[in-house]
């Protein structure tokens, strides 16, 4: 009888450590759903930089006073990502700026009632200006500029030594680095792209010496800046509005509009300084409602504990990774199977699965973002995770078929066992421990990597770590950045754990 | 006598290689027959062809009569049993599932196949307790009675085995030769079996084939391959191996 039923005990693995698997990624069905229905709550979307932020609590606030359920999605990945977040109706409105429109959007010299015509035709509407101005700025050390006599952006002419840390958004738009210095004929070389919360250490510590800003950014004073005066008016205005969908409901687009002409320059600079003081937008957000209702609004609506974002950031973590890594083993290890063939299939299977690795992640969001079925959305972060998870696998599970010995594959096929049957009871079992340790490898990655979802709205741990980036908060950087090694760590052991399980004892002598 | 496996013209080549040049061969029924040769000479080639795990290059193979297609040959395979040297043990399958494998695969009722495994057991001398080791765990000598029992599982009619005591040290094969002898005879087996050894061959054969270079020399009995030669080659090899054997 023990015989009988130790025999079988490899199939039952095969049979068990499905349900095992069903049973850990079971939730994450449900949240998909979930996701998709509750599209009746208004979304908000904000870019990742403080004022954006601040600006989305805001519009938050205002939609939750006026009764209508709202929810943030903060820090997304860029312009682009948000713009057809909004176009896919992922994000039901997002605080942006006219030159933004004007230059990045609809690519053309329109003013505002020309943008309002042309974004209508994209379904999309526009409030009034909230009342400030926020232009791009070049900023300089106060010291160093007061030294070489530099006011305007033409004065930089004179020095071709300076060198310039642009953020990568500036160096890249229409109305950024190379029309300016076309504009003004500046001779610097010396540019390099930086992210452009770290960019205001390294022009502290004169790695740099210009730098690319917001004019109603609360670090030119914190940090004693100067703003170079634009004096060929280079810049276009940049009117900060919330661009909204024309579908979305009236009395939430009324309340956003609520918002027109109530913040200017000083406020919205005071507001940005509270952020960055407290790290806590929702507490900047209330700011704005005292000025505005007088000190009887004053409420702390916002206070999600610590535990309860930390919970609720690896759950997320957990199904972006767990979900994609998943789609990973699934897809992976078939074509694995087929690229262990070698010719010119395997060839293209393990050059595609390797080509992808190479891309980016942000670029390759960037390049799913404006795909049908992907946008804004928890979609799109997963399929990333799920190409960037496909190469340990497909390359493991070749490998370990590969390595099994002639003489063995040989046996198999002089048994006159059936080609699924050899596959199934024979090789890939021999291949098991090399397929599991491509999975644990992806596994790993994939938590790693599923900080970037962040980027674009899809939360997990890579939420405090975006947004610690971006207030340069070491603290709140952390409180991302060890849950998720943590997590890697668990993921690791969890998986040797495994290998006990699936690992065949015979080849475990 | 009935030939239970028919070679007709039967070639393979690797590139400019000639493994084996058109070759016909008769495999008599109930009867061991032994091919022997230098390495490289073609006889694992031969064997491999047979249960094809290579295609020929041309000729026909024929089992019981019908001709071996590759649309056939899984279903012929179940009546082929084949040994290799190492022995060609599944590493993650225990003693006894190594031999069940195939008769699970088809569907053999449990009871029939529990029974089989014990008369195998008995008939190769191989312990019952040893059955739920793994590979690793067994002996070069109990891996090799192993193998045979997986080959022997489904009762083949023709049974290849292609050197399969050639890793063992001299006693353990001392003593498999003795047991294999014994069962081939019990069953009464056809066996077609390949050495390098001749006294092996010797001990084994009830018709020897001589091969060199991709071809068959000679076949006959000892006896025959003495006394006739039909090459040089066939007394150099005889000569060669008998003066190792005599120091």
């Amino acid at each position: 009888m023990n015989r009988l039923r130790k025999s079988k005990s490899f199939r039952r693995f095969l049979v068990s450590w499905l349900p095992d698997f069903l049973l850990i990624f079971s939730c994450v069905p449900v949240f998909l759903i979930n996701s998709s229905s509750a599209a009746e709550s208004i979304v908000i979307g904000s870019k990742k930089f403080t004022e954006s932020y601040v600006l989305g609590e805001i519009a938050k606030r205002i939609l939750t006073d006026a009764g209508i359920s709202a929810e943030h999605r903060q820090g997304m990945g860029g312009t682009i990502i948000l713009w057809e977040g909004l176009r896919g109706g992922q994000i039901d409105a997002y605080p942006e700026y006219t030159g933004t429109i004007a230059t990045e959007i609809l690519k053309s010299d329109l003013k505002a009632p020309e943008i309002r015509a042309a974004l209508e035709k994209f379904g999309v509407g526009m409030t009034a200006p909230l009342g400030f101005n926020n232009t791009y700025a070049l900023v300089m050390r106060r010291s160093e500029a007061q030294r070489l006599g530099i006011r305007t952006l033409s004065d930089l002419q004179r020095y071709p030594e300076l060198k310039l840390g642009l953020t990568h958004e500036f160096l890249e738009r229409q109305d950024g680095w190379r029309p300016l210095r076309e504009r003004y004929s500046l001779p610097q070389q010396n540019v390099i792209g930086i992210d452009h919360a770290l960019g205001y250490n390294a022009l502290a510590n004169g790695s740099i010496d210009v730098k690319d800003a917001y004019s109603t950014d609360a670090k030119i004073e914190q940090n004693d800046l100067v703003v170079l005066e634009d004096d060929l008016q280079f810049f276009p205005k940049y009117e900060a509005i919330f661009l909204y969908r024309l579908s979305a409901p009236a009395d939430a687009i009324a309340a956003l509009r609520r918002l027109e002409g109530t913040l200017d320059e000083k406020q919205m600079i005071r507001l940005n300084a509270e952020a960055e003081r407290t790290k806590n937008y929702a507490r900047a957000a209330d700011l704005y409602f005292e000025g505005r209702d007088g000190a009887a609004a004053r409420r702390q609506s916002y206070g999600e504990s610590f535990v309860e974002k930390l919970t609720r950031w690896t759950l997320r973590h957990l199904q972006l990774a767990g979900f994609s890594l998943l789609l990973s083993i699934i897809v992976g290890i078939p074509l694995g199977i087929v690229a262990s063939r070698g010719g010119a299939v395997g060839h293209v299977i393990l050059g595609f699965t390797g080509v992808v690795q190479t891309i980016p992640s942000l670029a390759l969001l960037a390049l799913l973002v404006p795909l049908p079925f992907f946008g804004i959305s928890i979609r799109t972060a997963i399929t990333a995770l799920f190409l960037y998870g496909l190469l340990p696998i497909v390359r493991n599970t070749a490998t370990g078929l590969q390595d099994i010995p002639r003489s063995l594959r040989e046996s198999a096929v002089a048994l006159g066992l059936s080609p699924i049957a050899r596959l199934w009871e024979v090789y890939l079992p021999m291949a098991s421990r090399s397929i599991l340790s491509g999975i644990k490898t992806s596994a790993v990655i994939n938590i790693g990597t599923a900080t970037l979802a962040a980027l674009i709205g899809a939360g997990g741990l890579g939420e405090p770590i975006i947004s610690g980036l971006n207030l340069n908060d070491h603290l709140t950087i952390l409180e991302g950045a060890i849950p998720a090694a943590v997590l890697a760590l668990l993921v690791q052991w969890f998986f040797d754990l495994l290998d006990r399980v699936l690992i065949p004892k015979g080849l475990r002598i | 006598m009935s030939a239970l496996v028919k070679l007709q013209d039967v070639s393979k080549r690797y590139g400019d290689a000639i493994a084996l040049h058109p070759t016909s061969l008769s495999v008599e029924s109930g009867k061991t027959t032994v091919l022997i040769g230098p390495s490289g000479c073609g006889k694992s080639t031969l064997l491999r062809l047979i249960i094809r795990l290579i295609e020929p290059d041309s000729g026909s193979i024929e089992l019981d009569g019908k001709p071996v297609t590759p649309d056939n040959i899984n279903v012929l395979r179940r009546r082929i049993g084949y040994v290799i040297q190492d022995g060609g043990l599944f590493p993650h399958l225990t003693a006894r599932h190594n031999v069940l494998l195939m008769a699970r695969h088809i569907g053999k009722p449990q009871e029939e196949m529990h029974n089989r495994l014990l008369e195998l057991s008995e008939l190769t001398r191989f312990s019952d307790n040893l059955l739920m080791r793994y590979p690793l765990e067994l002996s070069g000598g109990q891996r090799q009675r192993v193998s045979l029992m997986r080959a022997l599982m489904l009762s083949p009619e023709l049974l290849l085995l292609d050197e399969p005591l050639g890793a063992l040290d001299p006693l353990v094969r001392a003593a498999l030769q003795r047991d294999l002898k014994e069962i081939f005879t019990r069953l009464g087996q056809t066996v077609l079996f390949v050495t390098h050894d001749l006294a092996e061959a010797i001990y084994f054969a009830d018709e020897i084939v001589l091969m060199n270079d991709g071809r068959i020399v000679q076949n006959g009995t000892i006896t025959d391959l003495r006394a006739r030669p039909a090459d040089p080659f066939v007394s150099e090899f005889i000569n060669a191996q008998r003066g190792i054997a005599s120091v």
